[in-house]
């Protein structure tokens, strides 16, 4: 499959209706994993985190993590879900190496929670509302490493090696109902849900959802069909579709690819695909044939989960501030449009933000740093905005600095690249590297004066009332001082000092 | 009831990863016809009204608090391994992913 | 010295060990010796731990020169099925497929009896997996009955009965998914228990199916049988299907065994073709014994229990094959086939054919069959439907009866090899004791004398509603007490000597 094949998106979407059905798998942020004691602790050891339940041993048996409960009726709840009154835990069936007992303890007809819906806001405002089809309970797989093959890939590896510290750690999986009629927004729609849902988990403080650690990872099912159908066409599943952009990268690319394969008469083979980072292309996985016979029973081995209904309320009652509602609320207090507040929610940027404003900047100004200088920087290096080495407090203190007249905008730059750089706090960067605003209007004056001096012939233009050729006598300041000087205050000086009114 | 083929040992024996012989399934056939001949009359006698059990006792909510319990140690957690290498388990290569 | 030794009771040696009578050591070397001398013969044991079953009684002995406080059945020793993980000790499940694993845990019950102060002599034989009713299914030979050694000793827990019986042991445990427990302990004359399923942790007992599967038991006095009972059961929370309540007061029915006044029910539905006369007879003599000692007999008519069998070849087979899918080459356990081109896939498939039996293969196969789609609601759906009508069936009885008895086995124990290649035939050994599995009650076996035609023992069961236990000792022990008194002799005097 090469790129080349693909239908231009506009064309596919003239002729077919893409639907979609999106999973996501959150890993939850209990202590302990969802049936075992073991510790969930991020880099530890190779298997310095099992027990025999959750290495599968003969004789173990599981036991429910109350917290893992918990969560999940929050999060059923804030998908405005029912949560089942009684409900069970049940075996699916398959053999795989990194997972110990060869069957998933998961839930099947019985999800603890179903039938709720999650709105997500477009860019340009427009609220879609996506159907939930049901959050359930499960466990993550162990890790494998591939040995021997030329990338590391399971392809042509001779062996595999593995460690099953993630083995038993708590997932739920939410899945939608198929998301009809969002026409071309298909990708925008399936960025936008899973980007709100990872708002939603963080708030209600049951996962950090960082989808870079595959903390949070998204399965996306699509198919096309012919407009006007009402059936719908055969699905593919692109796995472990890790970050928001590849999310609308997938969906993009399927639905191209779809279009592609249905215009030339051929039929799309129900398979899962791969998703590929580097091109936002897909491969073909595992064709998913009938021989994928789960053969799902209840799990003898725990007793049925039944949620009083006290209790729900109870959880109900202490659900915290919904994102959406959050972020309206904080759109305000902050007054920029939905559009940008739809940017600031893509790049991860609110939590960031809040904790800056926290830390005494103003909202503008934290709104401008981690969007512009930080954001940049995020992209280029591939990190979350929250993966950065800097934390909110140092972004107000340079805020502060640059308010105080300590630092202007180039010098800011200069000190937060410092700072990422790993010199030092906002402070130390300034003291190390010399950066601070030349405010001596001694020196500044002397600094004008050569520069009207050595460039005699501008230095005329102005007196002739060309007041825009002021800017190079101000470059030329600007570099003797290193660009420690505050440009406007150097233009007021230059035009003073040539008698000119600015 | 349909009597079951030496395919549909072949392809069940499959599903439950046993590399049977040849001779193991015709034989399996001949006697998981017998068995099933004999036990399929379950299905006549249990209506539609008669809820199922799964679980012998009737309990819910079992659950533990989420705390931490001491793991095996990682000798410990490899110990039975039949390959091991860099402290895990090593294993032939995997195939059907990706 | 020694062979009045093994021929004491689990409490009488108790007694004797903490009176200073005998020491803990002395009575573990008897037993060492005694196993030394017939289990050869016998093959009751995969694994005997010599050294550490001498440590453990040396512990004990220091105990009470110490002056501390001895448990009910401190230095006594015990022979553990070997379905239990034993920490550092080999435990097989009578499986190729796990020959030579050594656990890195105890479970539950190890722990618990290590606790007590048992003495644990060593792991005994039982059909693979506990998947039979022979012995005849472990990959390591098959146990002779002490009766008569070209016999089997029941299973699956034949190896646990035959230790008894051969007086290798005092105290066994055994594991009871369809009647491994009480089938062997009929066919052997011994005493066995199958609590309230949650009665006693499955923690690190090597799951067969799941919903059936409980620990219990083995002695050969109803007495020893409570106090090992007491020692091992209660709530774990490792075990989510434990129950959270005190153990039902076993010990003290047994010390107070009687019947009068009590209502018995004797079910239609367990005689009929496939008695035996001897046992019939036996069975009928129970009851009329019964009566004398002043119990009122119940007819009952259970009619879901002729779909017992069934339902039991439906779930059992598939829970198992789901449970035993962690036997995959992996992690622990046989690796056969891995030349470094084969793949996982297939190392996990050659394995798994070379490392399990016959009678395990077959039932995975069915399990996978009942499970799978197009099949799940004919077959598993509907067994467990039938469960449910059981367990109706049962308390209804319950409603007219404080305990029901019946024979525990249809025959005495039959020639080994004689139904190994007859599943159907096999299966049948369990008719009277899946009821109780299916729908999680209590039951016991014990002797009710000798099948006239082949001299061979006949067990008696009695059964009891969930967590009601302790009325199985109490009925239990009164009715030991008067075959005792009839007989003039336990009926394990009457066995050959070995
Ligand atoms: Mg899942
Ligand atoms: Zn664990």
């Amino acid at each position: 499959m090469t790129v080349t094949d693909l239908v231009p998106y506009d064309d596919a979407l003239a002729a077919y209706d893409p639907v979609m059905g999106l999973e996501v798998h959150v890993e939850l942020g209990t202590k302990t994993k969802m049936f075992c004691g073991c510790s969930t602790e991020l880099g530890a050891d190779a298997n310095s985190q099992t027990c025999p339940t959750c290495l599968g041993l003969p004789g173990s048996l599981p036991v429910v993590n109350a917290v893992g409960v918990e969560s999940a009726v929050k999060i059923g709840l804030a998908l405005h879900c029912e949560i089942a009154e009684w409900c069970r835990f049940a075996r699916k069936n398959y053999f795989y190496p990194d997972m110990p007992k060869n069957f998933q303890t998961s839930q099947y007809d019985e999800p603890i929670a179903f039938d709720g819906y999650l709105d997500v806001q477009l860019e340009d405002g427009e609220v879609f509302r996506v159907e939930i089809e049901r959050a359930h309970m499960e466990e993550d797989t162990g890790k494998s490493t591939h040995v021997g093959g030329a990338t590391g890939r399971i392809h042509g590896a001779s062996h595999s090696l593995l460690d099953y510290n993630r083995a038993g750690i708590p997932l739920i999986e939410i899945v939608t109902k198929p998301i009809e009629g969002a026409g071309e927004r298909a990708p925008e729609v399936a960025k936008a849900y899973v980007a709100e849902l990872r708002e939603l988990i963080k708030a209600l403080g049951v996962s950090e959802a960082r989808m870079e650690m595959g903390q949070m990872r998204c399965d996306v099912n699509l198919s096309l069909r012919p407009k006007g159908r009402q059936e719908f066409g055969t699905r593919s599943e692109t796995k472990n579709v890790n970050s928001l952009r590849s999310v609308e990268r997938a969906a993009r690319f399927e639905i191209q690819r779809h279009a592609a394969v249905l215009s030339s008469g051929g039929t799309i083979v129900q398979e899962t695909r791969h998703f590929h980072e580097e091109d936002g292309s897909t491969t073909a996985g595992r064709i998913k044939d009938n021989a994928e016979d789960y053969r799902y029973f209840p799990e003898p081995d725990l007793v049925p989960v039944a949620p009083p209904r006290e209790w729900v309320e109870e959880l109900r009652s202490t659900l915290p501030e919904l994102p959406r509602v959050r972020r309206n609320r904080l759109r305000e207090e902050w007054g920029v449009s939905e559009h940008d507040m739809q940017s600031i929610l893509n790049a991860g940027a609110i939590g960031p933000i809040v904790a800056t404003i926290e830390a005494g900047a103003d909202a503008a100004a934290a709104r401008k740093w981690w969007m512009g200088e930080l954001a940049r920087n995020a992209n280029e290096t591939g990190r979350p905005l929250e993966g950065l080495p800097i934390t909110p407090a140092q972004v107000a203190r340079v805020a502060e600095l640059v308010k105080g007249g300590d630092l202007n905008d180039k010098l800011a730059r200069q000190v937060i690249e410092g700072v990422l750089a790993g010199e030092g706090d906002p402070d130390t960067v300034v003291e190390k590297r010399g950066l601070k605003v030349v405010s001596d209007e001694g020196a500044l004056t002397t600094a004008v004066e050569e520069a009207i001096a050595g460039n005699p012939a501008i230095a005329d233009k102005i007196r002739g009332g060309k007041v825009a050729a002021a800017g190079a006598l101000v470059g030329a300041v600007m570099k003797a001082t290193r660009g420690q000087a505050d440009a406007a205050r150097v233009k007021e000086l230059i035009l003073a000092q040539l008698g000119v009114e600015g | 009831m349909p009597g079951i083929t030496r395919e549909e040992v072949a392809h069940l024996a499959r599903l439950a990863r046993l590399e049977l012989k040849a001779e193991e399934l015709e034989h399996f056939a001949g006697q998981l016809d017998d068995i099933l001949g004999a036990v399929a009359r379950v299905s006549e006698v249990a209506g539609q009204d008669v809820p199922p059990t799964s679980h012998p006792l009737p309990m819910t909510n079992v659950m533990r608090a989420d705390e931490v319990r001491p793991s095996l140690t990682p000798e410990q957690a490899l110990s039975g391994a039949p390959a091991q290498e860099q402290q895990r388990f090593k294993v032939p290569q995997i195939l059907g992913e990706d | 010295m020694s062979d009045s030794i093994i021929k004491l009771t689990a409490a009488e040696t108790a007694a004797k060990i903490a009176s200073g009578e005998l020491t803990a050591v002395e009575v573990t070397e008897a037993h060492l010796a005694r196993i030394e001398a017939v289990d050869e013969k016998v093959h009751a044991f995969l694994h005997v731990d010599r050294e550490g079953a001498l440590a453990q009684a040396r512990a004990v002995d220091a105990k009470r020169a110490a002056g501390e406080k001895l448990g009910p059945l401190a230095g006594v020793p015990l022979a553990l099925k070997d379905i239990f993980t034993t920490e550092g000790i080999p435990t097989t499940v009578g499986s190729k497929i796990l020959e030579g694993w050594i656990p890195p845990y105890d479970a539950t019950v190890t722990k618990r009896l290590k606790d007590a102060d048992v003495v644990i002599l060593g792991k005994t034989n039982m059909d693979e997996f506990a998947m039979g009713s022979s012995t005849e299914n472990s990959a390591y030979g098959p146990t002779g009955n002490p009766w008569d050694l070209t016999r089997i000793p029941g299973g699956s827990g034949g190896g646990s009965s035959a230790a008894l019986a051969a007086f290798e042991a005092p105290l066994a445990i055994g594991t009871d998914t369809g009647g491994s427990i009480r089938q062997p302990a009929a066919v052997t004359g011994t005493v066995g228990v199958k609590p309230t399923y949650g009665g006693v942790s499955r923690y690190g007992m090597v799951a067969f199916s799941s919903s059936l599967d409980q620990g219990g038991p083995c002695a050969r006095t109803v007495l020893d049988a409570a106090l090992l009972h007491e020692a091992i059961a209660g709530h774990d929370p490792l075990d989510s299907t434990s129950i959270d309540a005190p153990v039902p007061p076993v010990v003290e029915a047994a010390r107070n065994g009687s019947v009068a006044g009590m209502r018995v029910g004797v079910v239609k539905q367990f005689r009929g073709e496939g008695y035996q006369a001897g046992v019939v007879q036996r069975f009928d003599e129970s009851v009329e014994l019964l009566r004398k000692l002043g119990a009122t007999v119940v007819e009952l008519d259970c009619p879901s229990f002729d779909l017992a069998l069934s339902a039991y070849y439906l779930i059992a087979p598939s829970e198992c094959s789901s449970n035993l899918a962690r036997f995959d080459a992996m992690r622990y356990g046989l690796r056969v086939g891995d030349d470094g081109t084969r793949s996982a896939e297939e190392v996990t498939a050659i394995t798994r054919e070379e490392g399990f039996g016959d009678e395990v293969k077959r039932r995975v196969i069915l399990g996978t069959y009942a499970l799978s789609s197009g099949y799940y609601d004919a077959y598993y759906g509907s067994a467990q439907k039938v469960r449910t009508l059981i367990t109706r069936d049962f308390e209804r009885a319950f409603e007219e009866v404080d305990v029901i008895v019946s024979p525990t086995t249809p025959t005495t124990a039959f020639p080994i090899g004689e139904r190994a290649d007859d599943p159907m035939a096999m299966y049948l050994a369990d008719l009277c004791t899946i009821p109780t599995n299916l729908a999680g009650n209590a039951a016991m076996s014990l002797p009710c004398g000798l099948a006239p035609e082949d001299g061979l023992p006949v067990g008696l069961q009695i059964i009891a509603p969930a967590m009601k236990d302790d009325r199985l000792y109490k009925v239990g022990a009164a009715v030991e007490a008067a075959f005792v008194e009839q007989w003039g002799h336990p009926l394990l005097e009457e066995a050959p000597s070995l």
